[in-house]
């Protein structure tokens, strides 16, 4: 196999890897200073093109214990393409405690996408990028 | 929830499944058709008119799936009773032999309109209608042009007296809808009204009670509502591209040279590739259904279209909206009008179309500017400037034979539409 297409190969196999891992209905973030942890559910599984959905965040401590009343806002965007979500999807409810929905996901191009969350909650104010892999 | 650690060992083991996943994919992919790598396949699958799911449901509109409404709405759409001259209907400039639209820049009824005329086909899946979305469902896009000087140039109280005094419309609609309102009263209901430009027929409308208004625009939108009932039921058929993903699912080189000439797979091949066009035109429709400022130049003498800015505006005030007291929709069936996107990014952009109505549809883009497909591509080949905001797409170093390739492919998507079943065929 010539090395070209080693390189490609490999940068395949990262790809996959967000994907797989993004896809997944339970897997968790912990945000960039430590102070929350994070899971997301979509609602459509896997994430699908053009087609509008929810999210369901839930929210840690560090500790584990839920947070409830944080103030959460989603941005998200191509950082290859350099542009933003179709939509401005927003956190609508939380349901039950540390649990968060949010509303008007949608992804409008095949590719890597990042989800930036930002969470305002008793403990401060943190974030954490999700990677999503749309196909 | 999975913590760091064990979200770590969930991407190793992904990681080797992946690699595995694809190494096997790229060894069988090759053993069987030579061409094209698993991930490639998967977005020439993605494409295929096999992906395309079900219509999506309309909420806003009770009976968007109701057989009697879709005939009743194909008669209305082929009427030209519904207008201000008695000359107009919507298959004026949507001609079923046009694949809906009407070979103009511009469309032109009793009036020059201002915009080009967009196919039908295949819009149901669309949560945004018209070029800049200014609309939220089919029904409510229907009643814009009856009530448009340039277009239908009637009004809406004269289309309700309409369906209530012809026997048969009187007959189906109620049949469909129930009762229409008693609108003998002329002082209640004057012959012609609507919240109009027009002076005289502004002023009879406001003079309406409000109650009375209600009842009238109930059934304006109804009658959108049967229009958009027919509507949803234009689809695409199967063209010569989707032969082709199944012939390569399939490993089947035989049908795979059946389909799609060489000239053609290469064009494809740009297409999903170097050509980027796939970014925007995705999905089984080929389109996002999202709103692109891709610097097309404006029309000659008109002011640069701000597209998506105006429209998005316009779907908001708008009474017959998702949102609105005649739409059946819960206000959760309304995430896209709820969640739409704001922002001076949207200036100059308008609606990516479908690439599967390109047939006898030219001109092309929204003021037809554009005369052929290979005018087209020579535009996206260039990625100008764009006159006002900024054009997304960057220009594309293609020879000569990779741009005929590309023209090339884009015909091979093109196919009879799937004509409704609703009874009797159109006239
Ligand atoms: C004078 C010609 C004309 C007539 C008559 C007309 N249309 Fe249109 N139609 C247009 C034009 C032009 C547009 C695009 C306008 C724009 O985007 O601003 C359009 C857009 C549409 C769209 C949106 C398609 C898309 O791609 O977003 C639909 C659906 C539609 N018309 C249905 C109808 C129906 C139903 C009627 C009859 C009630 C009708 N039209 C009458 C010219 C016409
Ligand atoms: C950034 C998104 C984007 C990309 C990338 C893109 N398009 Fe488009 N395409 C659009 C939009 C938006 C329009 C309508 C523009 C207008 O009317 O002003 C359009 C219009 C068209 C039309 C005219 C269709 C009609 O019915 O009028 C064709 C054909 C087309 N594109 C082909 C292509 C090809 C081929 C490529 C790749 C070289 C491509 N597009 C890349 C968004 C895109």
């Amino acid at each position: 196999m010539p090395a070209g297409r080693n390189v490609l190969l490999f940068l395949s196999v990262v790809a996959a890897c967000i994907g797989v891992a993004s896809a997944a209905a339970a897997d968790g973030w912990v945000s960039s200073r430590g102070l929350y942890r994070i899971a997301v559910n979509p609602s459509l599984d896997p994430i699908p093109i053009n087609r509008i959905h929810r999210w369901m965040l839930e929210v840690e401590t560090a500790a584990g214990a839920p947070v409830q009343g944080a103030k959460i806002s989603v941005t998200g965007g191509m950082p290859e393409h350099d542009h933003g979500l179709p939509t401005a999807p927003r956190v609508t409810r939380e349901p039950s405690e540390g649990r968060y929905q949010l509303e008007g996901v949608r992804f409008h191009m095949n590719g890597y996408w990042e989800m930036t969350i930002t969470i305002s909650g008793p403990a401060g104010r943190d974030t954490v990028v999700i990677p999503v892999q749309v196909r | 929830m999975i913590r760091g650690e064990a979200f770590r060992i969930t991407i190793l083991l992904a990681a080797i499944g992946a690699l595995a996943a694809l190494v096997f994919g790229e060894i069988e992919s090759a053993g069987r058709h030579s061409a094209w790598t698993a991930s490639e396949l998967a977005l020439l699958r993605s494409l295929s008119i096999d992906s395309l799911p079900p219509v999506p449901p309309e909420p806003s509109n009770a009976l968007a799936d109701d057989r009697r409404a879709a005939k009743l709405g194909q008669q209305l759409f082929f009427d030209p009773r519904l207008s201000g001259n008695g000359q107009v209907a919507c298959a004026t400039c949507h001609q079923p032999g046009r694949r809906f639209t009407d070979g103009l820049p511009k469309a032109r009824a009793i009036g020059t309109a201002r915009r080009n005329t967009p196919s039908i086909v295949g819009q149901a899946y669309s949560p945004w209608l018209y070029w800049d979305g200014r609309k939220d469902s089919l029904w409510s896009q229907a009643l814009a042009p009856l009530e448009d000087p340039a277009e239908h140039g009637g009004n809406r109280m004269a289309y309700v007296r309409f369906i209530a005094t012809d026997p048969e419309y009187r007959a189906s609609y109620e049949q469909v809808f129930g009762r229409l309102p008693d609108l003998h009263d002329e002082r209640r209901f004057p012959p012609a009204a609507g919240p109009l430009p027009d002076p005289a027929l502004r002023a009879s409308w406001l003079a309406m009670n409000p109650r009375d208004r209600r009842t009238v625009n109930e059934v304006f939108a109804n009658i959108g509502k049967a229009i958009g009932a027919y509507e949803r039921r234009l689809l695409p058929g199967p063209s010569r591209f989707d032969a082709y993903v199944q012939a390569v699912v399939d490993g089947d080189q035989a049908r795979q040279r059946e389909a799609l000439a060489p000239a053609e797979v290469a064009g494809l091949r740009l297409f999903i590739g170097r050509a980027q066009c796939i970014q925007c035109h995705n999905g089984p429709l080929l389109t996002n259904n999202e709103f692109h400022n891709t610097g097309i130049i404006s029309y000659p003498g008109d002011l640069p279209d701000r597209g998506r800015y105006d429209g998005l505006r316009q779907v908001d005030e708008d009474p017959f909206n998702c949102l609105g007291p005649y739409s059946d929709a819960t206000t959760d069936d309304c995430s896209e009008l709820r969640f739409a996107r704001r922002g001076p990014e949207l200036i100059g952009a308008v609606r990516t179309p479908s690439l599967r109505n390109l047939q006898g549809t030219a001109p092309y883009m929204h003021k037809g500017q554009l005369p052929t497909l290979a005018d087209v591509i020579e535009h996206y080949v260039t990625a100008p400037e764009a006159m006002i905001g900024h054009n997304e797409a960057k220009p594309l170093g293609l020879s000569r034979t990779e741009r005929d390739q590309l023209e090339a492919f884009l015909r091979t998507l093109s196919a009879p539409v799937a004509m409704p079943a609703v009874g009797e065929s159109a006239p």
